[in-house]
């Protein structure tokens, strides 16, 4: 199992309350993921400026003065929010590259989460509620956001292989699933230069999408590629700066249901994620087809 | 009328309350309000009670009923009626996959649509469906009719055994051993009930067209021993 949960909106008013909507569906959906929850937020972001989420086991110890000794490494004047076990670092897009390898070396244990214009990403082992209240994702505003709750199938439980995913600019994934030729895609996928950071089947899949995708393909077309070349179950949710995207594989045995009124397009894995949104009752619901991809861009 | 509000008591003390009911019990009309997409409502059902859900279920919901008469006025989850032995479920909206899953007896009526796996492994329920349902239906389906007023996805009937299907609309494929037959005056007959039991109105049993099993995964072929 797992849960999934997911909130695109169109209606601007919704946006200071995308957090606590996000959250309320994720808690629902503990019992279908105990182990660990995540969620990708993608927020407002200055142009030009970049934020780089990163987690630490240790994160007195890592975060204690990074602020100073980036700004040491990088120049100008980065911006560091700690929160818990993560911190977001903002510094100018054209710093992005020179300040995740300057992260690096000052903090070698740290984990980059991902990295964006306007994407955070939060994860940790743990009930859903916990991982909501350590990072005060109730309080967080946005235009849309991807939630994901774990039962572990195909790799350990650890920080890590929680989801969401991301594995390029602004892009994330979550899966409920597994996935069967994983080895054989992740290997494809380093020729061509993609870098991983576990053993999860699901970063592979989140690697494989943004390896079409920066090489030219638009959401759509990457996930209507995963039909082919992924196997395996999977119902995947794909975020990316300006988009949302869903797709299930032929079979479609992992569950989906998805909701859209004029305010917003939401997915749950079960009807009860997707109960307490606004308008619920006139919402047009209806269950994903399998192997047909659907996305959503503002 | 009992009124079971799942926004104050426990799917448990609903569930309770339903097998609680002895044999010849005055209270035979209840409703369940606020059900948000709760599991396994009104499982297990076995007196000759009706069971008004208002709202939207997940999983599971009437599974193993028997006698009951159960309406859901939304749609439901996963394996709606899932091995109904007798009564009635009817879904108002849609219907998740694996509706009416291992089924030995009575009516499941969704008005919507029904996802993948409708049927699977049936053994003498009989569904309608008013709209359309999804790939895999009735896959090793036994006995007991499926009935689909609208169109149905791949594999439709695969590996059935004497289960009878009848589709108004467009068949996307058929599964393996899955045939079209001849529509029999018994047949006529047999669907023509059904439809009226579902409360189907200005629909002619001739406008389906029969499905069932060719027989040739009955036995054992030598010839396929290769395969093996």
């Amino acid at each position: 199992m797992c849960g999934i949960v997911g909130l695109f909106l169109k209606d601007k008013s919704l946006e200071p309350k995308l957090g606590e909507m996000l959250s309320e569906m994720l808690i629902t959906m503990t019992d279908r993921g105990p182990d660990s929850a995540g969620i990708a937020i993608y927020g407002s972001g200055e142009t030009k400026k970049s934020k780089i989420t990163i987690q630490s086991a240790d994160p007195e110890q890592d975060f204690a003065g990074l602020t100073k000794d980036l700004a040491g490494k990088i120049g100008g004047a980065p911006e560091v929010v700690v929160k818990s076990t993560h911190a977001v670092i903002e510094v100018p897009t054209d710093k992005v590259a020179e300040a995740r390898e300057a992260i690096l070396e000052l903090r070698p244990s740290v984990r980059i989460m991902g990295v964006g214009e306007v994407i955070e990403i939060f994860k940790e082992v743990g009930l859903p509620a916990e991982v909501v209240k350590r990072f005060d994702l109730t309080k967080m505003s946005g235009t849309h956001g991807i939630g994901h709750t774990r039962m572990a199938t195909e790799s350990a439980v650890t920080t890590m292989g929680a989801h969401p995913f991301s594995t390029g600019p602004d892009e994330c994934l979550v899966h409920n699933g597994s996935l069967s030729n994983h080895n054989n895609v992740r290997r494809e996928l380093k020729h061509d230069g993609m870098t991983f950071e576990t053993e999860n089947d699901t970063e592979v899949a989140a690697a494989y999408i943004s390896n079409k995708m920066a090489h030219g393909d638009n959401l759509g077309q990457a996930l209507e590629k995963t039909l082919t070349d992924l196997d395996g179950f999977f119902t995947f949710v794909v975020g990316t700066k300006n988009g949302f995207g869903v797709v299930r594989d032929p079979i479609a045995c992992k569950p989906a249901v998805m909701a859209e009124t004029d305010q917003y397009v939401a997915f749950g894995s079960e009807y009860r994620a997707l109960a307490n949104l606004p308008g619920i009752e006139n919402a047009r619901v209806w269950e994903p087809e399998p192997a047909k991809v659907y996305f959503w861009e503002h | 009328m009992p009124t079971v509000d799942l926004s104050k008591s426990s799917l448990r003390e609903l569930n309770q309350a339903l097998h609680d009911i002895k044999p010849g019990s005055n209270e035979t009309s209840w409703e369940v309000v606020n059900p948000k997409g709760s599991h396994s409502v009104a499982v297990g059902v076995d007196q000759p009670v009706s069971v008004d859900v208002r709202g939207s279920v997940g999983y599971y919901c009437a599974g193993m009923n028997n006698g009951g008469t159960i309406t859901v006025h939304g749609s439901a989850g996963p394996g709606v009626a899932e091995n109904m032995m007798s009564g009635t479920v009817v879904v108002k909206g849609d219907a998740s996959q694996y509706a009416g899953a291992t089924g030995r007896g009575g009516l499941l009526v969704i008005e919507g649509n029904a996802s993948s796996r409708c049927g699977i492994s049936m053994k003498g329920i009989n569904i309608v469906v008013h709209g359309n349902i999804g790939h895999m239906s009735a896959f090793m389906a036994q006995s007991g009719s499926l009935v689909v007023l609208g169109d149905a996805g791949d594999a439709l009937g695969d590996s059935i055994y004497e289960a009878k299907l009848f589709v108004r609309g467009k068949v996307k494929s058929l599964g393996a051993d899955c045939v079209k037959k001849k529509m029999h005056p018994k047949h006529i007959e047999r669907l023509q009930k059904l439809l009226d039991a579902a409360g189907v109105k200005d629909v002619k049993p001739e406008e389906f067209t029969r499905y069932g099993s060719a027989r040739t995964l009955y036995n054992f072929n030598i010839d396929n021993a290769d395969a093996y």
